[in-house]
């Protein structure tokens, strides 16, 4: 069983776009987007839902005013500042509460309730292509890396049944909690990133990630021809940290035009884009048995 | 005035528009990089950093021969942060939140304040602009705590000084912690679907905070006109819009900042400045009648 998850570091370089034209070539992998504060691959992907699930994690303190004596020891001792005075009591701010139980254990009067957190929904579905799992957190909720690990278990477990050997992940932007769950035991990290200042800073930090989680690296240099110069230099940089440069993908409306459309690249375009995308996804799979 | 710039889907542009209204901002005016996993708003601005400040969280520390394993902050921990193995108690500093509960409830006194690196905190001048962003140590799981501390080098001023914020993509933890605390929020967007999909995302997140909030639409001309409905439809006010153009995306990948270099665009900028101003002093004499 294979898993490779398609990152960048910065937002916006096309790892959805990307991730979607490789869920079309690879056929027999389960899609998994681990994007699930802002998920966007359904919109490529249409996915019909089979079953819906909720996804609960942590918990939530509420003061009850009834019960407020209002010693405002809940406010001295909450590290992140949720607690706010109102005019008759105090009460969490839902946003900045991190469930940490603190308030809750010391309010002398008993007056706080933890219940548990309800952070999102989670989703098993059948695309054109092949099953796909995927989420939606609520608005505000904890960027869960717990739901990014349970995705990918989930997918993980499909893929068996199906007899598959590939679990293909799209992944969030950043370095922080969620991407770092989703490299988690993974057998290739893609990086898609663009040859910009920032596409290039990025590219290093989440480079150095996955280095410090010993994941092989592939480059995927999205719109190289914005800056050829630039595109070379993310080549050189490449080559000396050992990543594999799969691809030189070019800065083509063509791209929009396909996610418009609701399809991915290569339904789009029977062209050099096409053909591009064929050579990249050839090239990773080899990365893959190569390992 | 605090000013969030803000979007769902990263790469629509924030620190594209951030770097712009920096340049045109009235003086004097702060820049923050909240965006502390992949800020990147110094690329464009090339400050001068007089002072890196590492920032850490408080993570407990065990005094083993203190320890009686009564468990209590085990049991307290929601983050699995602190555990008893075989009559041993260890600390899992990177699972820690920092939240304090296990030291103030041991009896025995036998955890103790330690800490745990978050990352960097960099404060520095970009000409006569200020300039302080966070730099998220990598492999750091949480931005938060270092987003608050940044935070706090901020929200507690109370000079007239205008202050514009680069945030975080995304409406989860992460985002609206970054808007939160500001006066005006401008979710910056393209007409994609994926685009508009965040766009309603953060509306829908951002909504609730009751802040006068307007969009920007970068690469305007591209995708559908999707966002334009719905920015018709529920009342958002469209701020600015950014053309599509393929010189503006190559000034981008040399580093520089757009309104300085597409002459074209100074003026959408101006507007967009007097937008946020004009939206952000109607609100504030509203809640102050």
């Amino acid at each position: 069983m294979h898993e490779i998850v398609i990152i960048s570091g910065k937002g916006g370089a096309g790892k959805t776009s990307i991730t979607g034209a490789f869920a079309q070539l690879a056929q027999g992998a389960v899609l998994c987007d681990l994007d699930v504060d802002a998920p966007d691959l359904h919109l490529l992907l249409d996915p019909k839902k089979e079953s819906e699930h909720e996804f609960w994690s942590g918990n939530e303190a509420i003061i009850d005013p009834a019960k407020c004596e209002k010693c405002g020891l809940c406010f001295d001792m909450c590290r992140f500042n949720a607690i706010e005075e109102t005019e008759d009591s105090f009460q969490v701010a839902p946003f900045r509460c991190e469930g940490c139980k603190v308030c809750v254990e010391f309010c002398p009067a008993d007056a706080i309730s933890f219940p548990k957190r309800h952070c999102g929904q989670w989703y098993i579905s059948t695309t054109r292509f092949d099953t796909m799992v995927h989420a939606q957190l609520f608005p505000g909720e904890e960027n869960s890396g717990r739901l990014v690990t349970l995705l990918k278990q989930e997918a993980k477990k499909i893929a068996e049944a199906k007899g598959f050997d590939l679990v293909l992940c799209d992944g969030a932007p950043g370095i922080g909690c969620p991407v770092i769950s989703s490299l988690a035991g993974t057998d290739l990290a893609l990086l898609v990133t663009e040859p910009t200042p920032s596409g290039i800073h990025d590219l290093k930090r989440v480079a150095e990630l996955c280095d410090g989680f010993k994941i092989q690296v592939a480059v995927l240099i999205n719109k190289w021809d914005v800056n050829p110069e630039l595109s070379d230099n993310i080549e050189k940089y490449c080559q000396s940290k050992g990543y594999s440069v799969i691809c030189r993908f070019p800065h083509d409306r063509a791209v929009t035009d396909a996610m418009v459309n609701r399809k991915v690249i290569t339904e789009y375009d029977n062209g050099a884009l096409k053909k591009t995308l064929e050579t990249a996804w050839a090239d990773t799979v080899s990365l893959l048995k190569s390992k | 005035m605090i000013y969030a710039i803000a979007s769902g889907k990263g790469g629509t542009g924030k620190t594209t528009v951030a770097a712009s209204l920096l340049s045109l901002w009235d003086r004097p005016v702060t820049a923050i990089d909240l965006d502390v996993e992949e800020p990147n708003l110094h690329l464009f601005l090339n400050p001068e950093f007089d002072s890196v400040e590492k920032a850490y969280i408080e993570v407990p520390e065990v005094d083993e021969s203190k320890c009686t394993l009564c468990g209590a902050c085990t049991e307290l921990c929601q983050f699995k942060a602190i555990s008893i193995m075989a009559s041993t108690l260890l600390v899992f500093p990177e699972m820690c939140h920092g939240c304090g509960g296990c030291l103030a409830v041991c009896p025995e006194k036998a955890l103790s304040p330690s800490q745990r690196e978050l990352g960097e905190i960099c404060l520095g001048k970009s000409g006569d602009i200020r300039f302080i962003m966070g730099k998220l140590r990598i492999g750091e799981a949480m931005s938060p705590p270092l987003m608050r501390q940044v935070k706090e080098r901020f929200i507690t001023h109370d000079s007239e000084e205008d202050i514009i914020v680069d945030a975080p993509p995304g409406v989860s933890c992460p985002a609206v912690s970054a808007v939160i605390d500001t006066d005006c929020i401008v979710l910056v967007t393209e007409p994609t679907p994926f685009g508009f999909h965040d766009f309603k995302l953060a509306w829908e997140a951002f909504s609730p905070f009751g802040k006068p909030m307007g969009a920007v639409i970068n690469r305007a001309g591209i995708g559908d006109d999707t966002v334009n409905r719905f920015c018709k439809e529920k009342g958002i006010p469209i701020w600015a819009e950014i053309p599509y153009d393929r010189a503006i995306a190559e000034a981008y990948s040399r580093g520089a900042v757009v309104a300085e270099a597409v002459e074209s665009l100074q003026e959408t900028f101006h507007e967009l400045r007097r937008n946020m101003r004009k939206a952000t002093e109607t609100s504030r004499e509203m809640n102050n009648a």
